[in-house]
């Protein structure tokens, strides 16, 4: 029984897919919340060096991986968007946008709050620093460019130049710890090495990573599902919406 | 980022009481400053969502009503 994947790909049967599965990953996201928050504050002992500041790593360092990985997400869709001209898949570059630049924020602004008792400073021209200010920009542009365009589709195609333009600072924001000496410390958490961390330290900072996940999916699902309706007022399904009054 | 040494006593749980939580081991403005702007991101972000949503029920609130117009416009001519 094959199932028909493409069947999703409309933005009619999409819409109540995701309407669907937005109080699933709400409630995971919730319960991994208070998880990993409990693990962070009432498991994870004192480190010995930064005493209690370090606990900031539960939203930072989950903050800064979902800006990257939002990122390549919302250029992944923007270019499948712009290659095959599907409606749905901009949209979904548009839904993540935001979503991507709070989590940009989030880590510019605990990152300085923990660089200021560590070291001696709100912010420093640091290579890691830097690059991910330049994320934040990239966000910005790719929204005020889509805001500045009246045609929803010609907005898709230019949102999704500078998001695929800009997919080139990911790696560079990734391994600037490397490829220059920055003040900001290497990943203590890769793919090829054991992490360097306490385990109760990095258990907290995995449950906050994986409730970041499942808030963003939420999250986005529920703006592509108003973005979907402002897109397609004019079809006769969403007439039947408003007739049932379950715009919703 | 070394391992944490537990303090020794009966602090299993870090904190013995609310007070000492909150000043974070005297870093409680650097802590909940980010804590606090990363709640106030959040909440900020669902509530414009569904502002956004108020707005579009609203605007078909607009076009319900044109469409019923027009609908009993079509029918009387």
């Amino acid at each position: 029984m094959a199932i028909n994947w493409f069947k999703y790909s409309s933005p009619a049967s999409f819409y109540s897919l995701a309407g669907k599965m937005i109080p699933f990953f709400t409630v995971i996201a919730i319960i991994l919340l208070a998880a990993g928050l409990y693990v962070g504050f009432f498991i994870a002992p004192t480190d010995f060096q930064q005493g209690e500041a370090y606990r900031i790593i539960f939203i930072h360092v989950p903050a800064a991986w979902m800006s990257m990985f939002l990122y390549v997400v919302m250029a992944f869709w923007a270019g499948i968007g712009l290659a095959f001209n599907t409606r749905l898949s901009a949209m979904f570059a548009s839904a993540i946008a935001p979503t991507g630049a709070m989590f940009t924020f989030v880590a510019l602004w605990t990152g300085s709050l923990w660089g200021k008792p560590m070291w001696g400073t709100w912010w420093v021209w640091d290579a890691r620093l830097t690059s991910e200010l330049i994320l934040l920009f990239l966000y910005i542009g790719f929204m005020s460019l889509q805001a500045a365009i009246d045609d929803p589709r010609r907005a898709d195609k230019a949102g999704a130049i500078i998001a695929l333009v800009g997919v080139v600072n990911i790696p560079i924001i990734y391994f600037s710890v490397q490829w220059w000496n920055t003040l900001h410390q290497g990943a203590s958490v890769s793919v090829n090495q054991a992490p360097s961390m306490a385990t109760t330290m990095l258990l907290g900072m995995l449950i906050m990573v994986f409730a970041s996940w499942m808030y963003s999916i939420a999250i986005i699902l529920k703006r592509i599902r108003v973005i979907i309706l402002e897109r397609e007022s004019h079809t006769s399904w969403v007439a039947e919406l408003q007739k049932k009054g379950t715009v919703s | 980022m070394g391992g944490g040494t537990a303090k020794k006593g009966n602090r299993i749980m870090n904190w013995s009481n609310i007070s000492e939580f909150f000043s974070m081991g005297g870093y409680g403005l650097y802590v909940w400053g980010s804590y606090g702007v990363t709640l106030i991101c959040v909440v900020g972000e669902i509530l414009l969502i569904k502002n956004r949503h108020r707005t579009l029920e609203k605007q078909y609130g607009l076009t319900h009503d044109i469409n019923k117009k027009e609908t009993t416009h079509e029918t009387t001519s």
